[in-house]
């Protein structure tokens, strides 16, 4: 199981701060948004943002960095901080 | 003439729900022998967009989110990258995060460098990868009603400017 944490406005809008979910090894981070929209469809306008960010262990990444179990992964809103 | 090389290094971040004092954070940064210029900025509450359009009820209050444990090591990082750039001394990133009222302070940004085109530039360059990768986001309130605050296109292209 992997463990995706959402922040600020995603997560009002999935109405939920975090998520466990199933995933083969080494699945990349666009995958793993796909699966989350076919495990909730409820959450397809949300997750289909084209400005979401991801984190994965708490890095900047992109959404063709691949997954394993063990990683933090985060989706959140552009950020607007300062 | 070779530049001494700078003894103090430090960085200093702080992700907190206290206020800070600019004249004490102005002093350790001062404190450097070798440094000859110190810059510092620091960036208030003001209103945002769509609450304080007219005739929209007036804001008084922001609300800062942010990634525990992800917003230190993102600013980390921007200080980071900023060093390999310039030959700085120490550097300041404080940014506060909870309940805000009408302008208080924010955030804090503070570089110390032999001389003053590092410390501007460095400055600069750290608040433009503050506003588009730390992960902090607003929340503003007007009314009793909350509204996300939305990213601005401008920071965007304002983090550009140094690739």
């Amino acid at each position: 199981m992997m463990k995706v944490l959402f922040f600020a406005s995603l997560r009002d809008a999935l109405g939920t701060a975090e998520v466990d979910v199933s995933l083969a090894q080494g699945t990349t981070a666009e995958a793993l948004r796909a699966q989350l929209i076919a495990d909730h469809p409820q959450w397809q306008i949300a997750l289909s943002q084209p400005a979401l960010l991801l984190a994965v262990n708490q890095q900047m990444a992109d959404w063709q960095t691949p997954l394993n179990e063990s990683d933090e992964i985060a989706l959140f809103p552009p950020v607007t901080g300062g | 003439m070779t530049e001494p090389a700078l003894i103090n290094v430090e960085t200093y971040i702080s992700v907190q729900h206290d206020d800070f004092d600019m004249a004490a954070e102005y002093q350790r940064l001062a404190a450097s022998a070798s440094c000859g210029a110190v810059v510092t900025f620091s960036g208030l509450v003001r209103e945002f967009a769509k609450l304080s359009e007219q005739d929209a009820p007036k804001v008084t209050e922001l609300f800062l989110e942010h990634y525990p444990g992800m917003t230190e090591k993102a600013l980390a990082d921007i200080v980071e990258r900023a060093r390999s750039r310039w030959p700085l001394g120490p550097v300041t990133v404080i940014h506060r995060i909870g309940a805000l009222p009408l302008n208080a302070q924010i955030v804090f940004v503070g570089v110390a460098s032999a001389h003053r085109d590092a410390a501007f530039s460095a400055a600069q360059f750290i608040m433009d990868f503050l506003k588009t990768e730390a992960p902090f986001w607003k929340r503003e309130t007007a009314d009793g009603k909350t509204s996300w605050v939305d990213a601005r296109q401008s920071d965007q292209e304002a983090s550009k400017r140094w690739s």
